[in-house]
């Protein structure tokens, strides 16, 4: 059996005009161009997609789960951030 | 103020099952949760992969080009089944290589349906009547299974899923409308696809071991012998109007419990061919290792080739 792994990449898609590429799936692969080949008939076969992004998993940097708390804290508190915080007359369009 | 004990990951574990939300890959969860998740994701990617090739008997035989492109990318459509399923394995820290070793080595399972033969044309409806429509049942439960990446690939095959079925019972009617050896064929198939389908819902749940800790995790939500039932209920009414019979004489509708009455399932036959002694285990085993085998060149080319490419693009920054 095979010693040398193909990598793994991240695909994106973004589904039509308009949309934010969205996170869809993985797959593995040896570089960009097989990459985007092999999404394209993994993920949209049935025109999901009109643009395909892969990015190397290894080359993606994520917040760590265990510091969830203290990570996102600083937002906790700041409730003056969302509209519902303020009182203004009820029957005004504000 | 004390901070409620953040580190308690059980509990944390815990709570986020309990609120029905979803576990995510870099969350802690206990290694038992971990393991049985490795071992349910990896064997229904399996099975993807395996399932593939019954149908695959047939593609070059289909009766008409319609018929043919329709199985080829159903058959494409298992694959990439078996693609979604080993990627979401693979967020538990498992790899693609582990897990494959594993099927072509016969330490894992697949779904053992797949080792019986598709001897007609009428097989292939037969498979995607019965056996893609007992899929369906259990994977429209498990899109509400406890772990992201599985419910996430769930959702997307039974989004795909609903065509196979389809296309399996339209070639049943078909035949069922035909000539009278095209419904014998038609009948023939339902006669030896029914009760393996049956047996797909895996054993009675109170002789199945991962049942109840996997419905304590919420990895499964529906037991065994409720999705079986809930296949039956289904499928009666979709034999009937074809004027296909279901090959158990103690069928029948039980007016009390709302639901139909079944025959018991030959569980030593279940046994036989889950032991690796059913009619195409080592055929099937055969061909995968051998696809495997005849495709190792091309990965190592695509390989080699990404390799040349960096080295080229390394030495012009150079
Ligand atoms: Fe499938
Ligand atoms: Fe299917």
């Amino acid at each position: 059996m095979s010693q040398r792994h193909l990598p793994l990449w991240e695909v994106f898609v973004r589904s039509r005009r308009g949309l934010d590429h969205k996170h869809i799936g993985s797959l593995h692969a040896a570089d960009a161009e097989q990459a985007l080949l092999a999404a394209r008939d993994t993920y949209t076969r049935r025109q999901e997609g009109v643009s395909i992004w892969v990015v190397k998993s290894s080359d993606i940097h994520a917040s760590q789960f265990e510091d969830e708390g203290a990570f996102f804290d600083p937002a906790e508190d700041k409730v003056y951030r969302h509209p519902t915080f303020y009182d203004v007359p009820e029957d005004l369009k504000l | 103020m004390a901070t409620p004990a953040p580190h308690d990951e059980q509990a944390r574990f815990d709570a986020v099952i309990a609120a029905d939300e979803k576990i995510e890959p870099r969350d802690w969860m206990p290694e038992k949760y971990r393991r049985n998740l490795v071992r349910q994701i990896s064997q229904h990617a399996h099975s993807e992969v395996v399932g593939q090739l019954p149908e695959g008997n047939w593609i070059t035989r289909a009766p008409s080009l319609r018929r043919k492109a329709i199985l080829l990318a159903k058959v494409q459509d298992e694959a990439g089944h078996g693609l979604y399923l080993y990627s979401a394995a693979e967020t538990l820290g498992t790899s693609r290589e582990e897990m494959l070793d594993d099927l072509l080595e016969g330490r894992a399972k697949y779904a053992s349906i797949f080792n019986y033969p598709t001897l007609s044309w009428a097989d292939v409806g037969a498979i995607g009547w019965l056996v893609d429509g007992a899929a369906i049942v259990n994977q429209i439960s498990l899109c509400r299974t406890s772990y992201g990446p599985y419910a996430r690939a769930m959702v997307r095959i039974c989004k795909e899923e609903s065509f196979h079925q389809r296309q399996g019972y339209e070639i049943m009617q078909t035949l069922a409308q035909g000539s009278p050896e095209q419904q014998a064929m038609a009948q023939d198939a339902l006669d030896r696809w029914w009760w393996p389908t049956l047996m797909m819902f895996g054993p009675h749940d109170a002789d199945s071991a991962h049942t109840q800790q996997s419905m304590q995790w919420k990895i499964k939500r529906q037991s065994n012998d409720e999705l079986r039932q809930k296949f039956v209920d289904q499928t009666v009414e979709q034999a009937a109007r074809i004027g296909l019979t279901i090959p158990d004489p103690e069928l029948r509708w039980n007016e009390a419990r709302g639901h139909y009455d079944f025959g018991e399932i030959d569980w030593d036959e279940f046994q036989r061919v889950l032991g690796g002694n059913g009619p195409c285990n080592r055929s099937r085993m055969r061909d995968r290792r051998r696809a495997h085998e005849d495709g190792a060149w091309v990965r190592e080319a695509m390989l080699a080739h990404a390799e040349k490419h960096n080295r080229r693009a390394a030495g012009a920054a150079a």
